[in-house]
């Protein structure tokens, strides 16, 4: 009986493609964000309101995951913009297989922005590296505050944090500075806005940290997921 | 919940292994798990086995380390493992500290007979 060191990360294939990605994005100049929440936190919503304030020639393009059903490439489709369902037929999460198999027949030069809607979960995405430059989470005020605490790797893993529902503050149990807290305990300076697809309030701050990401990716400042 | 298709990432990796041993059989796999890295080591063993059940791995045993989290203060150099997520220096109160340790998701070593 022998032992042989073998020290390789489980995830090299789905890392190895990952970096390929990464370096494919670099080459066409494309922001990249991976927006990650549970079902139900408005992910898709806050998609379709990113999409809707940008202007018609923004080169925008969206791939959004799910088990089943191409509902929500349809809800998306509706702003004009290029949008591709990946259904995982029952894979709770990406991986970077997925997003090289449905971006091979894109022209990534025509795009400045990719944004990539993941399966609803807030456990196993954050396993997987999709090339992306950043991750985005996503926790609605209908959720537990403790929900960073008690997710603490896809909030570590983050770059921005979306409070999502903030209309819905006054009618619920929900401490938003202790959520706040909770996250930042987990990812201290994690970057955080409180946004409201009802009302509008906050789209703008989530527009301009998109637009901020876009030029630290062009000027190349960006840190590497 | 993803443990199963992070079992079938590790046979896939030992598939690469073996082939450089052609005659050799792996008894025991060996990983590194990090606490940060959102792997269930109970879910994990459970879809190992159900993997390696009956396949030309059988019998094939899987021990998982588990890596706590560990932290490290640029300013003063202190080392510590993180309780509670608090990542601020116990020694001089930094805030920004870094990640030493505990992403981890690793296969460390394949124990073989010959």
């Amino acid at each position: 009986m022998s032992q042989i060191v073998v020290e390789k990360k489980v995830l090299n294939e789905n890392q190895r493609i990952a970096n390929e990605l990464r370096e494919k994005f670099r080459e066409h100049n494309i922001t990249v964000l991976n927006v990650i929440s549970s079902p139900g936190s408005g992910k898709t919503t806050l998609l379709e309101r990113t999409l809707e304030a940008f202007p018609r020639d923004k080169r925008v393009v969206v791939l959004t995951g799910d088990l089943q059903t191409e509902n929500d490439a349809k809800r998306l489709a509706q702003w004009g913009f290029p949008v591709k369902q990946i259904v995982t037929g029952g894979t709770c999460h990406l991986d970077a297989k997925m997003i090289e198999r449905h971006l091979a027949d894109w022209p990534l030069d025509s795009f400045d922005l990719l944004l990539i809607e993941n399966v609803g979960n807030l456990v196993c995405p954050s396993s997987y590296d999709l090339g992306e430059h950043a991750k985005v989470v996503i926790l609605s005020v209908t959720e537990g505050e403790d929900k960073p605490l008690k997710y603490p790797s896809i909030f570590f893993k983050s770059e921005l944090m979306v409070l999502s529902k903030v209309d819905l503050l006054p009618y619920v149990p929900f401490n938003a500075e202790l959520a706040k807290q909770n996250a930042r305990t987990v990812h201290p300076g994690m970057e955080i806005v409180e946004v409201s697809c009802q009302t509008g309030n906050g789209l703008a701050q989530w527009l301009e940290w998109i637009e901020k990401k876009i030029a630290q990716v062009r000027s190349g400042a960006a840190t590497l997921a | 919940m993803h443990e199963l298709s992070i079992a079938s990432a590790i046979l896939d990796t030992l598939e690469n292994e073996l082939a450089k041993r052609p005659g050799a059989r792996f008894t025991k796999v060996g990983l590194r798990i990090g606490e940060l890295s959102g792997i269930d080591p109970d879910c994990l063993d459970f879809g190992f086995s159900a993997l390696v059940k009956d396949s030309h791995w059988d019998p094939l045993a899987l021990e998982i380390e588990r890596v706590p989290r560990t932290q490290r203060c640029p300013k003063c150099a202190h080392e510590w493992r993180v309780e509670n997520y608090n990542t601020e220096c116990p020694a001089c109160g930094e805030l920004g500290t870094e990640t030493l340790s505990g992403e981890e998701l690793n296969i460390a070593f394949v124990e073989v007979e010959e």
